[in-house]
């Protein structure tokens, strides 16, 4: 099938403005007679429910969390990005979107990604007005940095805790919709299906976290803000319990998934310390503004400490091979060039998988006070994780999973192929392209869930009669039934082995065969080795308690359940995209220069899959991309 | 980082089935931890242990694990998040003990805070206080360019400093009084010190402190334990700009 992603015709500049017009309304009165649910109370779930509920509708959100202000958009440190050019640095919409386009090496959608960068400047503005606390200059004014991708200081931020911020902002616009009563928030529910009657997502699933009962919701559309799925490399920049549960449950109810195998593989996390290890801690990107990224280069050097190489033995590899953008190239060639360092024996620290990003120069330029300004915070947390004070000695940096640009496929108005089933933020496949450049992630967010889906949402409920909540339809209850006969299955299998085993597990073949270099030898193997790890996860789990009590492995389970499913999707989607390109680099594609080698003739389309059974072969749908405003071109940081 | 030598700890926990049982201690033994776990992985090695041995594990709230998100909350050896300035228990690393150790664990224990299981309890009561006005009532779209509206630095990095707060409850759990002052003063005074939120100032601090006390929460007699166990170190001054702002906002 050839998908049409129904996006606006005619001038770029005029796409949004049009669109808003010709999209169908929602008269005040008759908003209050439709239901929405979000789930997920992220930047998108957040300010989309905030945002709908003030407008009027029905909103019932969920989060898995025991307060919606947790949700993992909290964790973002960077910063937002705005073409606002109040630096007069030469920044202007059509900018952001180029930067965009490029930066995602030419797999997003145009209008879509023209609307993002149109609407990045309300934002701010919106964001503002709640009370985030953002940097200012000593003039009063809304301060700028500079993130990887781009040669303009567009990006506006908020010490290094942006996310935490912007994310209370849409907490507190949340709260204040929850009190008035058009939103009815329910804390510590996790979606475990998508119920769709006559094709058409009518409502979800959800298991109360605290007592286990199954619960029922309906409404007359669902938004999915459930956020992205490197967890499946088990050892991620994400929180513990972010998952794939929410968007591959749709995906099996019908939703095509997109480009899942565009993963973004971030340069600046602190390595790994030992098998025990849960997560890794990113440090963020705008610590690259200041710091200088080096590893020795001689091998024989690389035991030795860093203050005794001197500086004609270090090798400055970004400022070397990419002198326009140096230390600031975008994040799937930075973390590349970092493996590609270690892959040669150049690496530091334990195993040899580490690069140092050093702040002496900066430290002499503008003094300690300065960087602990600017930086402060990261430094301390560095310091507490490894026990080392990196104003004296440089950190130890590697790449790591960090942020997924696929996602479920949705049309210009974010509704995916199914009926009333709406996906925003990290969910959804369609700004970030093969690669997402830093301070994007909540920029889209927010566009999604403040200035998208409030006009687009109305454009689709006009179309339909309001249905009511009520969840007596039989798919409803045959939804409790799949979900239920699962749990039960989880629980009984008695075997030997913990959830967390069978997620390390998945974690080495996904990291090994699926990361940040694939092959179609790789890819091969992740998917005959997937299916096996499968199988013996469902005769071999151990799950300790009960199904009626709060019980986290079972919760776990699900999850790692999902995950070994949808790994292999992504190893499928991998080795059939025959081309390099952003995040995802296939070894036998790439330039003489071990650049990504696109494949624009052949491959320059989104891949939406179509689950046809576990274990089965999905089905590959193609959304043609075309390219009116940016024109296709080589990507090239040098 | 070479191989280091590894820790055996003696862990008393907290164990609660659910809200209504009594709870009790139980000790446990924590074996092979080095000193790059971070408290949390030292509990996952305790928890794939008892799992093992086909025992419950302790569950614990958790989510982010860079001391963001304000999910974890434990009281350790008396101290909420174990004392380490500025520090979550997820960011808790156990170099900061020594082999032979007992390490007692808690939930965090207030009025307005019922256990739910374990080492879980709710704090919805930190949502109800926000709800009561811990924002500005502005409207998506329709508000004026950022830029229109001009913040001293100074002041926009002490609202800031307010800002910090990750709402984990660590103050209420370091009260003797169980109080919530540092957490609600917190957003009070952000929204205080900046223009955006002066015109709701009266009636903010009003709604918020009420909605504090019919939460459960405690009032403030200065013993300053909440400033001790802010793990983003949320001074108690912003209690004292509360204070000025409630009684500002009797003659509003």
């Amino acid at each position: 099938m050839i998908l049409d992603g129904k996006c606006p015709t005619g001038p770029i500049e005029k796409s949004w403005d049009k669109h808003r017009f010709d999209l169908k309304l929602v008269n005040p009165a008759n908003k209050r007679k439709y239901n929405i649910i979000v789930v997920g109370t992220g930047l998108a779930g957040g300010a989309a429910a905030a945002s709908l509920g003030e407008l009027g509708y029905n909103v019932q959100a969920f989060c898995y969390q025991d307060s919606p202000r947790r949700a993992h958009s909290i964790a973002a440190q960077g910063g937002i990005n705005a073409a606002k050019n109040y630096p007069s640095d030469g920044d202007s919409i059509l900018r952001l979107m180029y930067d965009t386009i490029k930066g995602g090496d030419f797999r997003a959608r145009e209008a879509d990604v023209w609307r993002l960068s149109q609407v990045s400047n309300n934002i701010i503005d919106q964001c503002v007005a709640q009370g985030v606390p953002f940097g200012r200059d000593y003039a009063g004014y809304l301060d700028n940095r500079s993130f990887g991708g781009a040669q303009v200081s567009r990006t506006f931020y908020s010490r290094g805790e942006t996310g935490q911020q912007l994310l209370l902002g849409a907490y507190s616009a949340l709260s204040r919709q929850i009190k008035l009563g058009t939103v009815k928030m329910y804390n510590r529910r996790e979606m475990l299906d998508l119920v769709v009657v006559d094709g058409v997502a009518r409502g979800i699933t959800c298991r109360n976290l605290i007592t286990g009962t199954l619960e029922s919701y309906a409404a007359d559309a669902v938004c999915l803000c459930t956020g992205g799925y490197v967890n499946v490399f088990y050892l991620s920049t994400n929180a513990k319990g972010c998952s794939v549960t929410a968007t591959w449950k749709a995906a099996k109810k019908g939703a095509f998934f997109a480009n899942p195998c565009y993963t973004q593989i971030h340069p600046t996390c602190i390595p790994q310390a030992g098998e025990y290890q849960s997560k890794l801690t990113l440090m963020s990107e705008s610590l690259r503004n200041d710091g200088r990224i080096w590893v020795p280069k001689k091998k024989e050097d690389v035991g030795k400490r860093p203050e005794q190489i001197p500086e004609e033995d270090r090798d400055y590899y970004l400022e070397r091979k990419y002198p326009s953008f140096g230390n600031l190239a975008p994040r799937d060639i930075s973390s590349r060039s970092a493996k590609e360092q270690c892959d040669e024996g150049r690496g530091v620290g334990p195993g040899g998988r580490g690069v140092y990003l050093d702040y002496a120069d900066s430290i002499k330029r503008l003094s300690e006070k300065v960087i602990c300004e600017r930086y402060g915070n990261l430094f301390e947390m560095y310091e507490r994780i490894t026990d080392d004070n990196a104003y004296k000695t440089p950190m130890r940096i590697y790449p790591a999973p960090h942020y997924a640009m696929g996602g479920l496929w949705v049309d210009y108005n974010l509704m995916s192929n199914v009926p009333g089933l709406f996906v925003l933020g990290e969910a959804n496949f369609s700004v970030h392209g093969a690669n997402r450049l830093g301070a994007s992630a909540l920029m889209q967010g927010l566009s999604d869930g403040y200035f998208v889906i409030p006009y687009t949402i109305g454009g689709y409920l006009a179309t339909v009669k309001p249905v009511g909540t009520n969840t007596d339809h039989v798919e409803f209850k045959k939804s409790i039934e799949d979900v239920n006969s699962t749990i039960n299955k989880l629980l009984n299998i008695n075997g030997k082995k913990t959830v967390t085993e069978f997620h390390r597990d998945l974690g080495k073949i996904m990291w090994n065969n699926v990361g940040m270099a694939r092959s179609k030898e790789s890819l091969t193997e992740a998917i005959k080795q997937i299916p096996v790890l499968r199988d013996e996860f469902w005769k071999n789990l151990k799950v300790t308690g009960t199904g009626a009590e709060l019980n986290q492995q079972l919760e776990n389970a699900g999850r790692v359940a999902d995950f070994l499913e949808f790994g292999e999707l992504m190893a499928r989607d991998s080795l059939h995209r025959e081309e390099s390109c952003g995040g995802h680099f296939r070894v036998e594609h790439q330039l003489p220069d071990g650049e990504a080698m696109r494949n624009d003739a052949d491959f320059s389309y989104v891949g939406a899959w179509e689950f046809k059974g576990v274990g089965k072969e999905p089905e590959l749908h193609k959304e043609p991309l075309k390219f009116e405003t940016i024109h296709l071109a080589v990507r090239s940081y040098k | 980082m070479s191989e280091h030598k590894t820790m055996t700890l003696t862990l008393i926990v907290w164990r609660q089935k659910n809200a209504n049982d009594p709870g009790k201690f139980e000790t446990y033994t924590a074996k092979e931890i080095t000193e790059h776990h971070s408290f949390l992985e030292m509990l996952d090695v305790v928890n794939e242990d008892l799992i093992n041995t086909g025992k419950e594990p302790i569950v614990f709230d958790h989510d982010c694990r860079e001391g963001i998100c304000g999910m974890c909350s434990q009281v350790i050896n008396g101290a909420p998040h174990g004392g380490q300035d500025r520090t979550t228990v997820c960011q808790l690393h156990m170099r900061k003990f020594k082999d032979g150790d007992t390490i007692y664990i808690e939930p965090w224990r207030a009025r307005a805070f019922p256990i739910v299981k374990d080492l879980i309890v709710d704090r919805s009561a930190l949502d109800t206080i926000i709800q009561a006005g811990g924002y500005t009532s502005c409207h998506t779209g329709g508000v004026p360019d950022g830029n229109t509206i001009m913040i001293p630095k100074p002041i926009a990095e002490e609202a800031t400093d307010a800002a910090e707060c990750i709402g984990c409850g660590a103050c209420v759990a370091g009260c003797p009084n169980g109080a919530a002052m540092l957490f609600t003063g917190a957003k009070v005074s952000q929204l205080a010190l900046l223009p955006q939120g002066r015109p709701e100032a009266a009636a903010r601090v009003k709604n918020m402190t009420e909605a504090m006390k019919e939460c459960g929460f405690g009032n403030c007699t200065n013993h300053y334990e909440c400033q001790v166990a802010c793990p983003k170190g949320v001074n108690v001054k912003f209690i004292a700009r509360m204070n000025r702002e409630f009684i500002k906002a009797q003659f509003a």
